[in-house]
Formats: structure tokens, C-alpha cells, sequence
């Protein structure tokens, strides 16, 4: 996202249904970057809210979920209100006073990654694919002023961008079975870094000695939605001896 | 108070009401697949609903007590013996120090739930021991129980009544196991053909074997767009319907990942989510349309009978 400062008026939203038990914020902006910006700093106000029978936010690229129960806010709703419509009347209430302008600056992340090799084997095909260099595809993915859009698909698994428009290679006709922890992918655009060892279809360029995920760490997750991320790279030496200290 | 599994069964993981809260971390809520089972085990007990219980699948488990216990079994019909004896299914049952719980043959249901008064001893992450066992974390050392286990239980606080409590609910919340599984129109049901949407509730669909507890998937007549939808990924819940480009459609359950991309037609009713649990693979389900006030005021009112079983008995 640029510095540009946004105000509201970027931003359209409404409120839909998705099933029984949950409703859904959608975004409309005409600014790139601006809607999941927006979503995660509406969900955080909305999780600050600490709203009854309100169990989950969870903010995406254009939208932000919530998930409710349904009997909790029966309760909460006036006469002849449906649980839907006592969750959407409370959660406009929040946004129509969340102050988008007023968002703390994002946390700065750094991300150190061993491009290449075994650490990114589909590192100088993907360079090509994109018309590029191995390093001039470094240099792009290291140089570029990017955001955490959101956390899904896995614990802790984060889904970056938007890069150069050159980093634009599709995903992996054929995904892999095991992609191994720490393993960051590039695909239209956007960045993934890989919690555990999980099944993806993700070009692999690098890894990262970082652990985005640990259940017995607090916070559990290394990275959350809208904070602004660094790559930077490291050599392989490096990657093995500056493993995830805490 | 401990409790040692001579057999583990099939699938045998400790579950509560789930992991709500870390969604935005994509963490899975996990828990229970079967709710109403679940809830009705631990207020026979006197447990609160936010108890774990044992949530076993098709192959029950063998268990042995070294001291005395009230315990209770909702859900499917697994053949569940005490001491080579039927036990009762869904009335608190006790157990003597030495006594044997096992499992034989399945009469119905998929899934039973063993809750034991004054609760499982588990790993707590995030707030619930629900087990993720793709994450590792919760429950028993975040996998299903193993041959050998160890499990130690709290002390009773209350001796629950041995009364046979009221454990029943209406037909309107609890349909027969074979009628249709009521859904709601899901965030892209205008965009499935008029056709789809017909077939989503008229055409029988088969439990397929890779079902489990990330998802159900199910086969019949493939449901198609009127056009391709290139959509992002956004927030999923329990029985969120999603149709891939196969045109089979999948039902995101308990262990659901916390985003999706795909089409969604329909959305499971919360009330119905118990009985499709239940569903085995191979078997054959048919969908019923019902609006969203109408699947609210059933999850409302089950809430309600829930309070009202718990009144007088031990559950505030």
C-alpha cells in the first residue's frame, strides 16, 4: 500500500449473511491496498469490542467475517429482531465509529530468507517464467513495500502482497504433497511462508528460519494481518544458524 | 482417577465447544461435530457444556476405570458394553473401580460422545483442549488416543442424580436421522444455475470415503455456475457448502480451515449439523431449502430446551 493517507470516503462496506451463525463485511475501494488494510483494522476494532455472542472476526482482502451465536444475540436483539439482524445493528454501530484514520502505523516485520537452492527450488525457473534474473527476482521480492493481507489456510499462514506486477507467475500446475516449514512461495503477485510442513501449489523461492507458528509461544503467531513485511536476504550459512531464538 | 485405553478405536479424540477467537490467526475452531450429542453427555453428568468429551468414531475404544465414576453416552449407537453388560445410551451410567467400557457393533450414528463427571484432564491451548490433529496441539498430546494412554479425570465435585433426566428434544430440532438436512442459500447461490440450485435439494447425494472431519464431500449430479466466479478468499464456517470447479460439493466441518475460495451455494443449518455428522460414508443424503430466520429461530429454541434440561439439575 502506498502512504497515500486514506479517509472513509475510500471506503464503501455492507453487511451481508453467510449461513446461520455468521455475516460478512463487504469491502468496496477503488484504492489497491486499501480494502484489507481497512478489513484488518476493523476487525481489530470489532475483536476490542468485545462484542457479546460474537465469537470470531476474521478479516480478509475485501472482507471481513464475523461469526456469532446465534441464541446470544436472539438475546441481545430487540423485540421481533432476528439474531441476524441484532448482529448486523451491532457490529454498524462499531463501524460507524471505527476512526479508519486513526489506525496505530503498522508493525514492521523482517523476514529473513535463503533464496534458491534447495531452500527454493523453483527459484530460477519462476525468475524466468517472469522474464528475470534469479537475483534481479530477489531484489524485487526484497525491495518491496508489502502487508500481511491476512492469516488463513493454516495456523499462522500469511498471505503477502502485492508485489511488482512482474512477480506474476501462476501457481504450480502440479502441487506438492509436502512443502517443507518456513518455505515462502510466490504466485500472482502475493507471498505465502509456510507454517508447518503442509501440501501446496506454491512456487517455492526461498525459506525462512523463522517459525510462524508455535502453540506453546504467545502470541502463537510470529505475523498478524496488516502488518508491513520486509523480506531480506540471507545466505544458506546464515539460514542454519539463525534459527527462531525464542 | 485415571482411565487406561486397553484399545483406542478408530478415531478417538477428545473435543469441546472449540477454538473460537483465533480464527484471524487462521487457527481452526476444531470441537465437536456432533453439539447436541456432545452437550447432552456432559449435562448428564452435571458437567458444564464447556467440559471435553470423548468423541469416538464407527470403532469405539476398550477402557478400563481404576476407581468409581459416573459416566454418560450420546450419539451413535457404537454397542457400547460396561463390564460385558449393554450400557444405556444417554443416561448417566455408573462405573466401578476395574470396570471395562468397550465397543462392538454399530446399530447407527458415526459418532459417540464419552463425557465422565468432573471432567477429562487435557492440554488447554488457546483457551479449549479441543484436538487439532493436523496442528499437533490439544486434547491428549494434540492426536487421538493411542493404545496405552494414561487419562486422568477430576475428582466429582457433585454426584449427578442417577434419574433418568429429560433427554429429548422436539421433532421439529431432532429430525429422524434419514430426513433432509435443512440449508440455508449460501454468499454465491445467485451465481449457480437455476438447475444447480434446484438439484442442491431435490437430487440424493452420496457420502464420499474421503470425508472427515475437515470435510464432508459428497457425489451426485455435478451443480454448475451460469459463469466462472474468480472469488477471494474470505471467512468459512461450519457447513459452509463449497462447490469446486468438479461441480462436487464439499461441507466444511469441524476441522475446517478458516478461509475459502470456492463458490458456496448453501450453508448447512447449525441445527441440522448433528445429523450430518452422524452420516457415514457412503450413505445417502437429500438437502432441504429453509430460510435464515427460520434456521435461526431452530438454533434458538434448541439453545432453550438446553437451558431448560439444565435447570434443577446441577447446570448453571
Amino acid at each position: 500500500m502506498n502512504n497515500k493517507i486514506l479517509t472513509t470516503k475510500d471506503i464503501t462496506w455492507k453487511i451481508v449473511p453467510s449461513g446461520d451463525s455468521c455475516l460478512v463485511i463487504e469491502i468496496q475501494s477503488a484504492l489497491v491496498g486499501a480494502s484489507s488494510h481497512w478489513a484488518a483494522g476493523a476487525a481489530a476494532a470489532l475483536r476490542h469490542a468485545s462484542l457479546p455472542g460474537i465469537t470470531d472476526v476474521v478479516s480478509t482482502i475485501v472482507t471481513v467475517g464475523v461469526h456469532y451465536r446465534p441464541e446470544v444475540l436472539r438475546r441481545l436483539g430487540s423485540q421481533g429482531e432476528t439474531s441476524y439482524q441484532a448482529a448486523t445493528r451491532i457490529v454498524a454501530t462499531v463501524l460507524n465509529t471505527f476512526e479508519y484514520n486513526n489506525l496505530a502505523p503498522p508493525r514492521v516485520v523482517q523476514i529473513p530468507v535463503s533464496y534458491g537452492g534447495d531452500h527454493g527450488p523453483d527459484l530460477e525457473t519462476v525468475a524466468s517464467e517472469c522474464g528475470l534474473s534469479a537475483q534481479a527476482l530477489i531484489d524485487l521480492h526484497t525491495g518491496a513495500d508489502v502487508s500481511v493481507q491476512m492469516l488463513g489456510f493454516a495456523p499462522g499462514h500469511p498471505y503477502i502482497g502485492t508485489f511488482d506486477e512482474r512477480l506474476a507467475p501462476p501457481r504450480r500446475a502440479q502441487p506438492r504433497t509436502s512443502v517443507p516449514i518456513g518455505s515462502v512461495g510466490l504466485a500472482n503477485r502475493q507471498s505465502v511462508i509456510y507454517p508447518f510442513n503442509l501440501p501446496g501449489g506454491w512456487n517455492l523461492i526461498g525459506r525462512t528460519p523463522l517459525k510462524l507458528f508455535d502453540p506453546d509461544r504467545n502470541p502463537a503467531c510470529l505475523l498478524q494481518a496488516g502488518d508491513r513485511i520486509r523480506f531480506v536476504s540471507i545466505t544458506a550459512d546464515e539460514f542454519e544458524t539463525s534459527g527462531d531464538g525464542r | 482417577m485415571t482411565i487406561q485405553v486397553l484399545k483406542p478405536g478408530l478415531l478417538s479424540t477428545f473435543q469441546d465447544l472449540g477454538r473460537t477467537g483465533f480464527q484471524h490467526q487462521g487457527i481452526p475452531v476444531s470441537g465437536v461435530m456432533d453439539e447436541r450429542s456432545h452437550r447432552l453427555a456432559c449435562m448428564l453428568v452435571g458437567n458444564s457444556p464447556f467440559e471435553a468429551t470423548l468423541e469416538v468414531t464407527l470403532i469405539g475404544p476398550t477402557l478400563q476405570f481404576d476407581c468409581p465414576a459416573v459416566i454418560a453416552v450420546c450419539g451413535a449407537d457404537l454397542g457400547a458394553t460396561i463390564a460385558g453388560n449393554p450400557l444405556p445410551l444417554a443416561r448417566p451410567v455408573a462405573v466401578s473401580a476395574g470396570d471395562v467400557v468397550s465397543f462392538g457393533k454399530r446399530a447407527n450414528g458415526l459418532r459417540a460422545y464419552i463425557a465422565v463427571a468432573g471432567g477429562y484432564v487435557l492440554q488447554t491451548v488457546m483457551g479449549s483442549t479441543s484436538t487439532y490433529v493436523r496442528g499437533g496441539f490439544g486434547g491428549a498430546c494434540g492426536r487421538q488416543l493411542q493404545k496405552g494412554d494414561s487419562i486422568a479425570f477430576r475428582n466429582i465435585k457433585r454426584t449427578p442424580s442417577l434419574d433418568r433426566r429429560s433427554s429429548t428434544f422436539p421433532e421439529e430440532i431432532q429430525r429422524t436421522q434419514d430426513s433432509p438436512i435443512r440449508i440455508v442459500p449460501g454468499r454465491e447461490w445467485d451465481g449457480f444455475e437455476p438447475d444447480a440450485r434446484r438439484a442442491m435439494a431435490e437430487q440424493v447425494f452420496r457420502i464420499s470415503p474421503s470425508s472427515d472431519r475437515m470435510g464432508y464431500r459428497l457425489e451426485g449430479e455435478a451443480l454448475h455456475l451460469i459463469q466462472p466466479l474468480e472469488l477471494q478468499s474470505e471467512a468459512v464456517s461450519f457447513g459452509t457448502v463449497q462447490v469446486p470447479p468438479d461441480g462436487q460439493p464439499i461441507v466444511l466441518m469441524a476441522d475446517r480451515q478458516t478461509t475459502g475460495g470456492y463458490p458456496r451455494i448453501a450453508n448447512v443449518a447449525a441445527v441440522d449439523l448433528p445429523r450430518l455428522a452422524q452420516g457415514m460414508a457412503g450413505e445417502r443424503i437429500q438437502f432441504e431449502w429453509i430460510t435464515l430466520e427460520e434456521a435461526q429461530r431452530l438454533i434458538v429454541e434448541q439453545s432453550q430446551i438446553f437451558e431448560m434440561m439444565g435447570t434443577g439439575h446441577g447446570i448453571d
